[in-house]
C-alpha cells in the first residue's frame, strides 16, 4: 500500500524541488527580487489572472491560432505524406527539399511571410502551419515506407488489389508514425505561434502578453504567462498522446 | 561448370526437362532459373509437386529453400521458367501462405477474427458468409481462445494458428508454409503439427513446407525434397509414407528413424561436397 502510494507521488517530486529551489533563490536573494517574484506570489497571480478577460482572450487567441495552423498542416501533410511515401521514387526526388526546409528554422521565414501576408492573423497561422506541415508530412511518408514487408506480401498472396492494399494496409501501417508527426507538429505550431505573436504586430495572444509584460516590467504577469504557455504545450501533447493510445492501440505492442 | 558432374552419382533427377508430369501432379515447375548478382542459384530446374500431399523442403543454409517457395507463390520474380498449377497460372489459382514471422504477417489493427475473414471479405464474400467460414475454421481447429482479441493479445502459438486459419479461409488449392514452427515452443509445435495434418486430411490441400529443422521436415512430409548447396539442384526426393494422423510417438518409429537417418546422410554428403 505505502509503496503504491509513494510511487504514485513520484512525479510530483520534480516540480516540488523546482519550487523549493525557486523559493530558496528568492529567500536567499540570489537574484534581484524585482526580477524574480516568489513562486507562491507567481502562482497566486496566475490563478487570479484566469478571471481577467484579457488573459482569457490571450489564451483563446493562442490556442485558436495553434489549432488552426495545426489543422491546415494536418489536412495537407498527412495525405501528401502518404502519397509521397507510397512511391519511393517520388519521395526520393523531393527528399532534399523536405529535409532542407525541415532543417531551416521557420522563424527565419517570418519576414518573408510578413511580405506575403502582411501583419495579419493569417500570417501567424500560415507560418506556424508551414513549420508543422513538413514534420507531419515526412513522418506520414516514413510510416508508409516502413510498412512491414511481410504484411504486404501476405496481402499480395491473398490477391488483394493495389487500392485495397493502400487503403487497408499502408494507411493503417502509417498511422503510428503519423501520430508521432501530429504530436510533434502541434508542438512546433505552438512554438511558432508564440514567436509570431511576439514579433509580428499582435493585439493578443500569450506571446504578445509575455513580451508586453516584459516591456512594462510587469514581471509577475510575465512569469504567469510563461507558465500558462508551458501548461498549454503540455496539455496539447497529453491530449494527443491519449488520442494516439486510443486510435493506434497496437503501436506499442506490434 | 562442374556442379552437375560432381553431383552426378547422388543426382537422381526426377524428370528430363519438358517431360510430362507425374500422374498425380498438382504443381509443375519447368526450366526455372534464378540468379542473384550474376551468381546462379537455380538453373533450369524441373520439379513436380504431388496433389494433396505435404512436401517438406530441406537443404543447407543459403540453398534457396525459401526463394524457391517464394517464386512458386509469386512473391519473388524468377528469371526464367514456367510454373503451372493444374495447367493454370498463379493468377488463376488460390493459394495460401503462412509466414515464419506471424507477428509481422497479421494485421494488428484488426481482431483475430477480422484477420481471418479479411481475404474473404476482400474477395467479395458477404459478412455473414465470411463469419460462417471463420466459425467453421474455429471448429476445425478446436479454438478455445477469444477470436475477438487483437493479435498482440494472443500468444505466439495462437497468433500462428490465426495465420494458418487466415491462409486456409479462402479454401486454397496450394498452401505454402515458410518455417512455420521456428518461432514456436515445442508444445505449440506439436499442436500445430496435429492441426495441419487434420486440415490436410480434411481438405486435401497440397502443402509445401520449408523447414530448417530436420525432424519437423520429416515428421509432416509425404515427400522430403532435399536440395543441394548452391547452385542448387534436387539432391533427392525421399518418400515417407507412415499413415496419418501421425502423433508425436512416431518419432521413435523405425521407419521415421530410418528416413531421418537417410535424409541426414544425404544432407551430410551435400555439405561435404
Amino acid at each position: 500500500m505505502t509503496s503504491h502510494w509513494s510511487s504514485r507521488l513520484l512525479p510530483l517530486i520534480g516540480p516540488l524541488l523546482l519550487f523549493l529551489l525557486w523559493q530558496l533563490a528568492v529567500s536567499a536573494q540570489w537574484l534581484n527580487p524585482v526580477l524574480l517574484p516568489s513562486p507562491l506570489e507567481t502562482l497566486g497571480f496566475m490563478f487570479q489572472s484566469f478571471s481577467e478577460p484579457s488573459m482569457r482572450t490571450d489564451i483563446a487567441s493562442t490556442l485558436y491560432r495553434t489549432l488552426a495552423a495545426f489543422a491546415f498542416a494536418a489536412a495537407v501533410g498527412v495525405p501528401l505524406g502518404v502519397i509521397l511515401g507510397s512511391s519511393e521514387k517520388v519521395y526520393r526526388s523531393l527528399e532534399f527539399l523536405i529535409d532542407f526546409f525541415r532543417s531551416t528554422p521557420s522563424s527565419a521565414l517570418i519576414p518573408l511571410f510578413m511580405l506575403i501576408f502582411g501583419i495579419s492573423d493569417a500570417n501567424k497561422i500560415a507560418i506556424a502551419a508551414f513549420a508543422a506541415v513538413l514534420v507531419i508530412l515526412f513522418n506520414s511518408a516514413y510510416g508508409v515506407m516502413n510498412a512491414k514487408k511481410t504484411r504486404l506480401m501476405a496481402a499480395k498472396v491473398m490477391g488483394i488489389s493495389r487500392w485495397h492494399i493502400f487503403k487497408d494496409i499502408l494507411l493503417m501501417e502509417s498511422l503510428a508514425q503519423t501520430f508521432v508527426g501530429l504530436r510533434t507538429g502541434v508542438s512546433i505550431a505552438l512554438v511558432i505561434v508564440i514567436v509570431a505573436e511576439m514579433f509580428i504586430g499582435s493585439e493578443n495572444g500569450l506571446g504578445h502578453r509575455i513580451i508586453d509584460a516584459q516591456q512594462v516590467f510587469n514581471i509577475k504577469d510575465m512569469y504567469a504567462s510563461i507558465l500558462i504557455t508551458g501548461a498549454l504545450g503540455y496539455l496539447l501533447n497529453l491530449a494527443f498522446l491519449l488520442i494516439e493510445k486510443k486510435t493506434v492501440h497496437w503501436s506499442s505492442q506490434a | 561448370m562442374t556442379q552437375a558432374l560432381s553431383l552426378a552419382p547422388a543426382l537422381d533427377k526426377p524428370q528430363v526437362p519438358g517431360a510430362a508430369p507425374r500422374a498425380d501432379t498438382h504443381v509443375t515447375i519447368r526450366g526455372l532459373s534464378k540468379a542473384f548478382a550474376g551468381q546462379p542459384l537455380y538453373t533450369d530446374l524441373d520439379l513436380d509437386l504431388p496433389r494433396g500431399k505435404i512436401v517438406s523442403t530441406f537443404g543447407p543454409n543459403g540453398c534457396g529453400k525459401s526463394t524457391l517457395m517464394n517464386m512458386i507463390a509469386g512473391l519473388m520474380p524468377m528469371d526464367k521458367g514456367e510454373i503451372l498449377f493444374d495447367g493454370k497460372t498463379l493468377a488463376q489459382t488460390k493459394i495460401g501462405y503462412v509466414f515464419q514471422n506471424y507477428r509481422d504477417a497479421l494485421f494488428p489493427w484488426m481482431s483475430a477474427r477480422a484477420n481471418i475473414a479479411y481475404p474473404l471479405v476482400r474477395q467479395g464474400m458477404s459478412k455473414a458468409d465470411a463469419n460462417a467460414r471463420v466459425d467453421e475454421l474455429t471448429q476445425m481447429f478446436d479454438i478455445r481462445f477469444d477470436l475477438n482479441r487483437y493479435p498482440y493479445e494472443l500468444s505466439g502459438g495462437q497468433q500462428q494458428t490465426v495465420c494458418i486459419m487466415r491462409a486456409l479461409a479462402p479454401r486454397p488449392e496450394v498452401m505454402f508454409l515458410d518455417e512455420p514452427f521456428s518461432a514456436l515452443d515445442f508444445e505449440m509445435t506439436l499442436f500445430i503439427r496435429d492441426k495441419l495434418q487434420e486440415v490436410q486430411l480434411a481438405t486435401g490441400v497440397t502443402m509445401l513446407i520449408v523447414s530448417h529443422d530436420l525432424e519437423d521436415a520429416v515428421f509432416l512430409a509425404d515427400e522430403i525434397l532435399l536440395l543441394t548447396r548452391r547452385p542448387t539442384q534436387i539432391a533427392e526426393i525421399v518418400p515417407f509414407d507412415l499413415p496419418r494422423p501421425r502423433g508425436a510417438e512416431i518419432m521413435s518409429h523405425p521407419e521415421f528413424v530410418r528416413v531421418k537417418a537417410h535424409t541426414l546422410e544425404v544432407f551430410r554428403r551435400e555439405m561435404a561436397l
